[in-house]
C-alpha cells in the first residue's frame, strides 16, 4: 500500500538560530525509517513524469522503489547509472523545478521529495560501502577535459566507466569546481565532493590540479599530446560589477571572491592564513543561488544584520525556494524591489553605506518577467559596511583567446550544439562555459550529452 | 608538490628561489606570474616570475619578506617541497617595436623589470635601466642589469651607493638631456609607479606599469584583483598585469592594497613566533 500522505517527510534540520552562527550542514538528511516511509509516497506511474524532468534521465521511480524495499545499494546502482554525483545532485538540485514539479503527488498536496531520497541514498552507500569501483578495462583512447567542476567531472566519469584514459585539467589547487570554491560547506560538505571524485580516480580518472589551461597548455596542445578530444568546462568566467560609483572601495567583494575566500581557502577559520573582512552589516546585490550563498555565509561569518537587495520582486528571484526559505529562516533581510545607486565610502576608505532606490514592476521585458522601473524620489541609505556583488559573471576569455576557430556567441559563450560539440572537430563543450550561469545539475546534463557524443565519435559507432 | 632547487639570499629580507616547475618553464615569457601556496593550510599568492629555464625545466621567484606567507616561504630550503605552484598567469609584457626602453625598478620590483630589461637587451633594444633602492645593502640583481643595459643607474635615498634621489629625479635628468624613449616600463612600489606615470606623462612618453594587486585564483574568477584602468574596471590577472601607466588609478590601487593590514600584521606576528619555536626546539 502506498503512503498517501499529502506531506513529505520533513528533513531534519539545524535550528535557524544555532545553524545560522556555524558553518556546518543545514539539513541532516533522512533516517532509513524516513526515506522508506517517503518512498513509499511515489505510485510508480507508467509514464514516468518525473524521470522527464531530470535533466540527466535519472530511473526515478525505479531507484525509490528499491527504497522501499530497504535495498539502498540497489537504489544507490540505479542513480549511479545516470549521475556521477549523486550526493551532490541531492542536495544542490533545483527539484522544486524540475523532477518533482512533475510528480503526480504534487497535483494534490506535495511531490515525493525526490531530492531529499536521491541524498539519502548517496549518503547510505558513501557511509557503508568501503569498496570503490573498478576501472573498467581501458580501450587505449585518450580524452582531456578542462575543468573539473560538475559538467567536467560529470563528462569525465561517464568517459571513463566506458574505458576511455580521462585527464582533467583543474586551474585551482583542489578539484571541485563551484563545489568546492562556490557552494558553502553548510549546504554542501567539502568531504562529499572529495569522495565523489575518489570515486572518479578509482574509476581512472586522473586530475591534474594546477593546470590552466589556454596558459600552462592550450587546447591545440592537447590534441598533439595524443588526446582524441576535449571537453571544455571552465565554468562561468568573470564576476560581474554593476559599474556604480564606490564599487573598488573596501568592503566591495564580488560574490566570487567572498566565497572563495571562505570556502575554498576556509577563511572562517580562525587559524586560515587567507583573510577576510568580518562585516557588521552586510548588503547582498542579486537574488540567484549565489546571493543566498553569500548573504548566509556573511551571517555565519557574524554579522548583525545581512540584506538581500533584489530589483525584482519575491516571485522573481532566481533562487532555489529552499535556499530563500532557509536565508529567511536564519535572519536574512530581503530588500526586494531595491536597486542600488551608489556605494558611499566612510573612514579610510571602507564602506559605510549604499545609497539605493525604490523599484515598481513595468511591462514584461524580453525574459519575460516584469521590468522594474525606478521610482523617482525613493532613494534612501542602506547603512551597510560590506557590498558583496552577486550579479552574474561573463566568460572567461582565457581558452577562446587561446584557441583557433572556436566559435562564441557576442557575449563571449562558446558555442555548442546540442551534442555539445563546437566549431572545432572534436572539441566539445558544456556548463556555464556555454550556458552562462546556471545550475550544477544543467552543467552535468550537458557533460553527460558530451560524453555519449564523444563516445560516439571516437569509437566510430 | 615542486621542489625547491635552489635559494639564495639576495639582501636581508629579499630572496632568490628556483623551483622545479619544466611545463611552466616551457611557456614563461617576462611579465607573466605564478601563483603559489607553501603547504596544505597556505593562502595563495601571486609572484612575477624573475627568470625561467625551459631546457632546465626551472622556473625562478625573488621574494620580499613582508607578510606571513613569504615569511613561511622564506623558511624553506633547498630540496624542499612546496605546495601548489600555477602559471605562466597574466599577460607577457608586450616588447614589439621598442627600439629605446627605460626600465625602472624599485626595491624587489627589480626582480621583475630585469627578465623584461634582458628581453628587450636580446631583441636589440637600446636598455636604459634605473634601478632604486633605500640604501647600497639592499641593491639586488646589480651584474644581471649591468649584463643587459646600455645604461645602469642606481638610486638611494642615502646616497650610500649611486646617486642620492629617486628614480624619477634620474629618470627627469636623462629625458631633459635628451634621451628619447619610445616606453618606459615601471616596476616597483605603487607610488614610485605613479610618480614615473606622472613624469612620463609629462613628457607624453608611453608607460607601463605591472600590477600587483591582492588576488585569489589568478584566473579571473575572483574579481579581487580589479583595478581602474581608463575608468573601466580591468583583472590584473586576465587583463594584466601589464597595464598603461597613464590610466591606472594608482590611489585607488593603494587604497585596496591596504584591506587585510592589520590581519596580515597579526599572521605576520603569528608566523615569527611559531617559526621561532619551531627553531628553539
Amino acid at each position: 500500500m502506498p503512503n498517501m500522505s499529502l506531506k513529505k517527510n520533513e528533513m531534519p534540520h539545524q535550528a535557524p538560530e544555532i545553524r545560522s552562527r556555524n558553518f556546518e550542514e543545514v539539513a541532516l538528511g533522512y533516517t532509513a525509517e524516513q526515506a522508506i516511509d517517503e518512498a513509499k509516497r511515489c505510485l510508480n506511474c507508467k509514464n514516468r513524469p518525473c524521470v522527464s524532468g531530470c535533466p540527466v534521465n535519472i530511473a526515478i521511480p525505479d531507484f525509490i522503489a528499491r527504497v522501499a524495499e530497504g535495498d539502498f545499494e540497489g537504489a544507490y546502482e540505479i542513480i549511479t547509472r545516470q549521475s556521477s554525483l549523486p550526493a551532490v545532485c541531492g542536495r544542490v538540485c533545483p527539484q522544486e523545478s524540475q523532477c518533482e514539479k512533475n510528480c503526480v503527488r504534487g497535483i494534490k498536496g506535495e511531490p515525493v521529495a525526490i531530492g531529499r531520497l536521491e541524498r539519502f541514498v548517496a549518503d547510505y552507500h558513501n557511509a557503508n560501502c568501503t569498496t570503490l569501483p573498478v576501472a573498467p578495462e581501458s580501450n587505449g583512447k585518450r580524452v582531456a577535459v578542462i575543468g573539473s567542476g560538475p559538467s567536467g567531472l560529470t563528462c569525465a566519469g561517464d568517459l571513463a566507466k566506458k574505458g576511455y584514459k580521462v585527464t582533467v585539467f583543474e586551474a585551482l589547487h583542489v578539484a571541485g569546481g563551484v563545489l568546492v570554491y562556490g557552494i558553502p560547506e553548510f549546504r554542501l560538505p567539502k568531504a562529499i565532493v572529495a569522495k565523489e571524485i575518489e570515486t572518479l580516480k578509482a574509476l581512472g580518472v586522473e586530475i591534474k590540479t594546477n593546470s590552466v589551461v589556454g596558459k600552462l597548455v592550450s587546447v591545440d596542445e592537447l590534441f598533439e599530446q595524443g588526446f582524441e578530444a576535449v571537453f571544455i568546462g571552465s565554468g562561468a568566467g568573470l564576476p560581474r560589477f554593476m559599474g556604480i560609483e564606490g564599487e573598488n572601495l573596501k568592503g566591495v567583494y564580488s560574490a566570487n571572491e567572498f566565497l572563495t575566500r571562505i570556502n575554498l581557502m576556509k577563511a572562517y577559520r580562525d587559524n586560515s592564513m587567507t583573510p577576510i573582512f568580518h562585516a557588521k552589516k552586510v548588503a547582498v546585490v542579486g537574488g540567484g543561488n549565489v546571493a543566498m550563498d553569500a548573504a548566509r555565509s556573511a551571517l555565519r561569518l557574524g554579522a548583525d544584520e545581512v540584506y538581500i537587495v533584489y530589483r525584482r520582486g519575491e516571485s522573481e528571484l532566481p533562487a532555489r525556494a529552499e535556499e530563500v526559505e532557509h536565508a529567511k529562516e536564519e535572519g536574512v533581510i530581503f530588500k526586494l524591489l531595491t536597486n542600488p545607486k551608489r556605494i558611499l565610502k566612510g573612514e579610510n576608505g571602507f564602506v559605510c553605506g549604499m545609497e539605493c532606490v525604490e523599484m515598481g514592476l513595468g511591462e514584461p521585458d524580453a525574459s519575460g518577467r516584469r521590468r522594474p522601473i525606478e521610482i523617482e524620489g525613493s532613494e534612501f541609505v542602506l547603512d551597510v559596511d560590506c557590498v558583496i556583488m552577486a550579479i552574474g559573471t561573463s566568460p572567461n576569455p582565457l581558452i577562446k583567446s587561446t584557441t583557433e576557430g572556436l566559435a562564441t556567441e557576442k557575449w563571449g559563450g562558446i558555442i555548442a550544439d546540442e551534442s555539445g560539440l563546437t566549431s572545432r572537430e572534436n572539441v566539445y563543450a558544456g556548463g556555464d562555459a556555454v550556458t552562462g550561469a546556471a545550475t550544477v545539475i544543467l552543467a552535468m546534463g550537458a557533460g553527460k550529452t558530451a560524453a555519449t557524443a564523444i563516445d560516439k565519435k571516437l569509437s566510430g559507432k | 608538490m615542486f621542489k625547491i632547487v635552489s635559494k639564495e639570499s639576495l639582501n636581508p629580507t629579499v630572496s632568490r628561489m628556483v623551483i622545479e616547475a619544466p611545463e611552466i618553464a616551457k611557456k614563461a615569457q617576462p611579465g607573466q606570474f605564478i601563483i603559489l601556496r607553501v603547504d596544505e593550510e597556505g593562502e595563495r599568492i601571486p609572484l612575477t616570475i624573475a627568470d625561467y629555464d625551459a631546457s632546465a625545466g626551472t622556473v625562478t621567484i625573488i621574494y620580499q619578506i613582508v607578510g606571513a606567507t613569504t615569511k613561511l616561504l622564506d623558511s624553506k630550503s633547498e630540496g624542499e617541497y612546496i605546495q601548489d605552484f600555477v602559471g605562466p598567469l597574466g599577460k607577457p609584457t608586450e616588447t614589439e617595436g621598442i627600439k629605446k626602453v627605460a626600465v625602472i625598478g624599485g626595491g624587489v620590483g627589480c626582480a621583475i623589470a630585469l627578465p623584461v630589461a634582458k628581453k628587450l637587451h636580446e631583441l636589440g633594444a637600446e636598455v636604459h635601466s634605473v634601478v632604486g633602492f633605500r640604501n647600497k645593502d639592499l641593491v639586488i640583481l646589480s651584474d644581471e642589469f649591468t649584463a643587459c643595459s646600455d645604461k645602469y643607474l642606481i638610486m638611494t635615498d642615502d646616497g650610500s651607493i649611486g646617486e642620492k634621489g629617486l628614480v624619477t629625479d634620474a629618470l627627469r635628468k636623462l629625458i631633459e638631456s635628451g634621451e628619447k624613449y619610445d616606453e618606459v616600463i615601471a616596476i616597483g612600489p605603487l607610488i614610485m609607479m605613479k610618480f614615473v606615470c606622472k613624469l612620463t606623462k609629462e613628457f607624453g612618453i608611453k608607460t607601463t606599469v605591472s600590477m600587483n594587486p591582492i588576488m585569489i585564483d589568478g584566473t579571473g574568477m575572483c574579481g579581487g584583483c580589479r583595478l581602474t584602468v581608463g575608468g573601466k574596471v580591468k583583472f590584473a590577472c586576465v587583463d594584466g598585469p601589464d597595464f598603461d601607466g597613464h590610466e591606472v588609478d594608482f590611489d585607488e590601487a593603494m587604497e585596496r592594497g591596504s584591506m587585510y593590514k592589520e590581519f596580515e600584521r597579526h599572521r605576520y606576528e603569528d608566523t615569527c613566533n611559531l617559526l621561532n619555536k619551531a627553531e628553539a626546539n
